[in-house]
C-alpha cells in the first residue's frame, strides 16, 4: 500500500479514507484480513498510535470488525459495503456541487452539465469517433 | 502510575545566558514525541537534563517518579547529537561497550538493527560516512530495551533517502510501551510519526498539543504551524 499524505490534514482520516477505497474496489475483499497495526506502521511509516486510532474508527463505523486473537476483518456485510460507497460518492458530490455553486451555476444549470457531460462520455465510450477510452 | 516524564518549572542558565526557562511538561508512556526549536532554542539542554547529564538550576525532573540519577539514567536511552563512540573503536566495539554500561543492552535487537542499518560490526567507525554514524549512534541508543529513549537530531546531517531509513528503523524498532522524544529542526519529513509536539523558543515552552488535533483545528500541517509561531517574534 502506499499513500501520498497530506501533512495538513488528520493522518488517520487519510488513511481511514484509503482503506474504504481499497474496500469500494474490492481490493481488499468482504471478510478479508486487515494487515495489523504493526505492519500498517512499518509499510506507511506511521506512528502505530495512529493506525490503532484508524482501526478504532473504522470499527465504531462498522467497517471493520475484530475477532479476539485473529486480527482485524473488513465487514462481510454487503448492505455496509455499498453503505461506504454511497457515503464516498456523497463527499465527492458535495464539493463538486460546492465547486459549481462558486463557479456561479443554479442547481437546474447543474443538473444540466452533468446530464450532458454524461451523455458526451457515453458517446465517446460508444467508440464511434474518438477511441481514446478503454 | 507516575508519568514517564515529569519537568516541574525548570530552570538552566549557562553562565549569564538563560538555556531553559521555566519548562513544565509531561510525557505519558507510548508516545513519540517531536521536541521542535530552531538552532539554540534549548533542545538539546532539555534532553540532556531529561538523560541525567545536566543539573537543572531550579525546579523538579522526575523519570517515572526517579530523581535523575543512576536509577534514571537506566531507564533513560540518550542518543547525543554528537558521536559518543571514540574514534578507534569498531562498530563492534562501539556496542559492547554500550551492553558492558547498561543492563537493558538487548544483543538480539542490536543484531537486527545493524542489518536493518546495514552496518558491519567490523567496520571502523571513524571511517564511517557522517550518514552511516549516525546510523550507528541511533543503533546504540535503540539496541537498548529502555523506558524512555531520547534523541537528539537523529535526522540532522542527512540525504532524504538515508533519513527516511532513519525514521523507517524509528517505527520498526521503538516499543509500544515506552516513548521517544526527537528533537529535531526539519518538520516536515518526520511530523508524520509524532503523536504530539512540543515547540520551544529562546528556552521557553510554548505549545505541547497533539499533531492530529492541531491538524483538525488549523487545516494546517506542524510544519506550517511551527513556521506561523516561529514568526510572531
Amino acid at each position: 500500500m502506499t499513500i501520498e499524505f497530506d501533512n495538513n490534514l488528520p493522518i488517520y482520516l487519510q488513511i481511514m479514507n484509503y482503506i474504504k477505497l481499497q474496500i469500494v474496489t474490492g481490493k481488499l475483499g468482504p471478510g478479508e484480513k486487515i494487515p495489523s497495526v504493526r505492519d500498517l506502521a512499518a509499510e506507511l511509516k506511521i506512528n502505530p498510535n495512529t493506525i490503532q486510532r484508524t482501526f478504532q474508527e473504522l470499527e465504531r463505523e462498522g467497517v471493520a470488525e475484530s475477532r479476539r486473537g485473529l486480527g482485524r476483518f473488513v465487514t462481510s456485510e454487503d448492505e455496509k459495503i455499498m453503505a461506504i460507497k454511497k457515503e464516498m460518492a456523497a463527499e465527492l458530490l458535495e464539493r463538486f456541487i460546492g465547486g459549481m455553486r462558486e463557479l456561479g451555476f443554479d442547481n437546474d444549470n447543474i443538473v444540466k452539465i452533468v446530464a450532458e457531460s454524461v451523455e458526451e462520455v457515453r458517446s465517446e465510450e460508444g467508440g464511434s469517433s474518438r477511441g481514446t477510452t478503454a | 502510575m507516575a508519568p514517564l516524564l515529569e519537568f516541574e518549572s525548570v530552570n538552566k542558565t549557562y553562565g549569564k545566558k538563560a538555556a531553559l526557562r521555566d519548562i513544565a511538561l509531561t510525557i505519558e508512556p507510548g508516545r513519540i514525541v517531536g521536541l521542535l526549536g530552531s538552532n539554540g532554542s534549548g533542545k538539546s539542554t532539555l534532553l540532556r537534563l531529561a538523560a541525567g547529564l545536566n543539573r537543572p538550576d531550579s525546579g523538579k525532573i522526575r523519570v517515572l517518579g526517579h530523581e535523575p540519577g543512576k536509577a534514571s539514567k537506566a531507564l533513560v536511552s540518550f542518543m547525543p547529537d554528537r558521536p559518543q563512540f571514540e574514534k578507534w573503536m569498531t562498530v563492534g566495539e562501539a556496542l559492547d561497550f554500550q551492553r558492558d554500561f547498561f543492563a537493558d543492552y538487548d544483543p538480539d535487537k542490536s543484531k537486527r538493527m545493524l542489518e536493518f542499518m546495514k552496518l558491519s560490526r567490523r567496520d571502523k567507525a571513524s571511517t564511517l560516512s557522517k550518514g552511516m554514524q549516525e546510523r550507528l549512534q541511533l543503533t546504540l541508543a535503540l539496541s537498548r530495551r529502555s523506558s524512555l529513549y531520547l534523541l537528539d537530531e537523529p535526522i540532522g546531517g542527512v540525504d532524504p533517502v538515508a533519513r527516511d531509513h532513519i525514521l523507517d528503523a524509528l517505527v520498526e524498532f521503538y516499543e509500544e510501551d515506552s516513548s521517544v522524544i526527537v528533537s529535531t529542526h526539519l518538520i516536515a519529513d518526520i511530523e508524520r510519526i509524532f503523536d504530539e509536539v512540543l515547540m520551544i523558543r529562546d528556552g521557553s515552552l510554548l505549545l505541547q498539543r497533539e499533531v492530529e488535533q492541531l491538524r483538525m483545528e488549523s487545516g494546517k500541517s506542524v510544519d506550517q504551524l511551527f513556521k506561523e509561531v516561529y514568526a510572531e517574534c
